[in-house]
């Protein structure tokens, strides 16, 4: 033990949590309406310095405008946006410390790939050298440097997308925007280039705001996400507590894949209910808010890879069902067991499929045993 | 190989033959020795030593092409600054009387576009010459210019504009430094147009010409109403060649560029 190195204890990256920290971007209370249409709600909402911050949501939920404005192509209709304390509505977008990374990237195809890095710079009336010294870098950045000479229609979709990125990383923006920076690219070559945009935002510390309608793509990057919808955000969160504590159902179910179960809460306990659901099923028991009133409405949330699938009752489980099998879908890794439970209620269980061959003893109609401990879920109100 | 149809042969025999016919007899007869142009006397190419020697008739093709690069030039300026306003500019107070009244010479017959350019000039005490044509000129050639360039603005990507601004451009310098050099094409097939078709217009240049300032279209037309003569003919072959090289380097030269930029992307790709 001692010839290895200690791993030095690293600072948490949390500077959401200090309330000493400035925000680098502050929404207040912004509106935009477009005519009769309210794109975005009376949104107020800090992002930090040096955050990969996500704006996660479906296509008309607002998060595109969002970028917009802060890109300079938008105003807000309402309230103030401020960058670094200073109000950015009389600021054209020219003149703003801001770089964006389109969706379709933008490349100038008139222009070859070093030209186009090199754009924003002349603008700056940079010297020659320093220009040159700058894209040089950029193209190392991106490993990019075989194909400085050519055009954008002779490079790969992937290479394209490194060329935006280098362009609006280029003018070392404050503030990098990404809309859908990935969108265009298959899985494969989206999930590597996922890690690479970490790393790159890692190495130059710039703060990044990416849209996404991409769940997937958001928890991966992002040091906090905004779920968004109808042009309000309705959660602000690390991506491991928008998983697993949402805060209402709309955001459990938005986030990755989850049994939703109507049912009415009685408290049981200091931080203790049971859910019931259904009069032929046991109540589930579940931690629960000190201020949930008895009787009420709630919807409980809970992810299927929570939840064990077993032919017999096990013994130290708080929460076990029995039900009957109705669907398997075997994915490989996982295979995924749709079970009904007495009264109608369907339940999804995933379980990892950790050795060959193994969990084949289930098939379809049997009765099996479904358990999970009382945190494995959430109580939701909304 | 594969056969040509019976069917297809007829009907491209046809058709060349309906198009290109009264052409070839005219090429034919430029070199036709006989001062009769109906009567074939022998092979001989001094009708267009005549040509070169006539003075009337050269005045007339050094004003034909003065007017048609200046009214061409200042029809894509101001085709594309309203194509553009018309594309990029939204919603604003009259752009449907705008629109309209833009592709309005598109439809209106020559002779009311010359009448009323006439009156105009009349009015305001203009005398006529080349400056009133290269006005009437630039009137109509810049719709042409317009249309042209609005569509392929239309189908330009906006964020291309948008990354010029948010990388430090100001709108000038967008237009000028993106948008511009993208829509080159557009903006030299409308200027294209615009020298084409003052080239060969004769009715809106016989409104507005002068005495001392003749198109080429205006002198053949006089010329041939006295009868037709050789020189004519020897003189029309030589626009006819001008046309047929320009045609074929443009498109030669066009189909290239698209086999190029496909095999590179081809490449690209792999």
């Amino acid at each position: 033990m001692a010839d290895k190195p200690r791993k030095l204890p690293q600072e948490v990256f949390a500077p959401w949590e200090d309330p000493e920290a400035k925000p680098l971007i502050q929404f207040r209370n912004v509106t935009k309406r477009f005519g009769e249409f309210t794109a975005i709600d009376d949104l107020t909402l800090d992002i930090y310095e040096r955050e990969f911050f996500a704006l996660l949501g479906p296509s008309g939920c607002g998060k595109t405008t969002m970028m917009r404005m802060l890109a300079g192509f938008e105003a807000p209709t309402e309230g103030q946006i401020l960058l670094d304390g200073q109000n950015i509505a009389p600021v054209p977008p020219n003149l703003r410390p801001v770089n964006m990374m389109f969706q379709s990237y933008a490349l100038f195809p008139h222009l070859s790939i070093w030209d186009n890095i090199a754009f924003g710079l002349k603008r700056d009336k940079l010297p020659k050298d320093k220009i040159a010294a700058r894209v040089e870098e950029m193209l190392r950045l991106t490993r990019l440097e075989k194909f400085a000479r050519r055009k954008p229609h002779q490079i790969s979709g992937g290479q394209r997308q490194r060329v935006a990125l280098a362009r609006s990383l280029a003018k070392a923006p404050k503030l990098l925007l990404l809309d859908e920076p990935l969108g265009a690219l298959d899985r494969k070559l989206r999930e590597d280039t996922q890690f690479e945009l970490m790393d790159i935002q890692e190495k130059t510390g710039t703060t990044f705001v990416i849209v996404t309608h991409d769940q997937e793509e958001a928890m991966t990057v992002a040091s906090r996400i905004a779920v968004m919808n109808h042009g309000k955000i309705v959660q602000v969160d690390t991506p491991a507590r928008i998983y697993e504590a949402p805060a209402n159902a709309y955001v459990a179910d938005f986030i990755g894949d989850v049994n939703l179960i109507e049912g009415t809460a009685t408290r049981t306990g200091e931080d203790r209910c049971s859910v019931r659901f259904a009069e032929a099923a046991d109540p589930i028991t579940a931690e629960c808010t000190a201020d949930l009133s008895d009787g009420i409405a709630v919807t409980y949330a809970i992810r299927p890879e929570k939840i064990l699938v077993t032919a017999d009752r096990p013994a130290d489980r708080a929460n076990a069902l029995e039900g009957q099998i109705i669907d398997i879908g075997y994915l490989g890794n996982i295979s995924t067991y749709h079970v009904e439970l007495p009264g109608g209620q369907m339940i999804k269980a995933a379980m990892t499929n950790s050795t060959r061959l193994d969990r084949r003893d289930f098939t379809w109609d049997d009765r099996v045993w479904l358990s999970w401990r009382e945190t494995a879920g959430v109580v939701l109100t909304e | 190989m594969r056969r040509v149809s019976w069917f297809n042969l007829t009907s491209l025999t046809f058709g060349f033959a309906f198009l290109y016919l009264p052409m070839v007899v005219l090429v034919v007869y430029s070199f036709n020795s006989n001062k009769l142009v109906t009567v074939w006397a022998g092979f001989s190419t001094k009708w267009y030593g005549e040509l070169f020697r006539n003075e009337a008739f050269l005045d007339a093709a050094w004003v034909t092409l003065r007017v048609a690069l200046l009214s061409s030039t200042m029809a894509t300026v101001l085709g594309t600054m309203a194509a553009y306003v018309l594309v990029r500019g939204g919603k604003f107070f009259g752009r449907t009387l705008f629109s309209g009244t833009l592709y309005a010479p598109l439809v209106m017959p020559d002779v009311i576009l010359g009448l009323s350019l006439l009156l105009l000039f009349i009015s305001i005490g203009l005398d006529r010459g080349m400056v009133t044509i290269v006005l009437a000129h630039t009137t109509f050639a810049m719709s042409y210019v317009a249309v042209v360039v609005s569509s392929r603005l239309v189908s330009f990507d906006r964020a291309l504009e948008e990354a010029a601004l948010d990388l430090g451009c100001t709108p000038l310098d967008a237009f000028r430094s993106v948008t511009l050099p993208i829509i080159a094409p557009a903006v030299i097939s409308g200027w294209l147009l615009g020298f084409t078709l003052s080239l060969d217009d004769l009715v809106i240049a016989s409104f507005t010409s002068g005495p001392s300032s003749t198109t080429l279209p205006i002198k053949i037309f006089s010329a041939v109403r006295l009868g037709v003569s050789p020189e004519i003919n020897a003189l029309s072959s030589i626009l006819i060649g001008i046309v047929t090289v320009g045609v074929l380097t443009f498109s030669i030269s066009s189909k290239r560029a698209i086999m190029k930029r496909m095999r590179e992307e081809n490449r690209a790709e792999t």
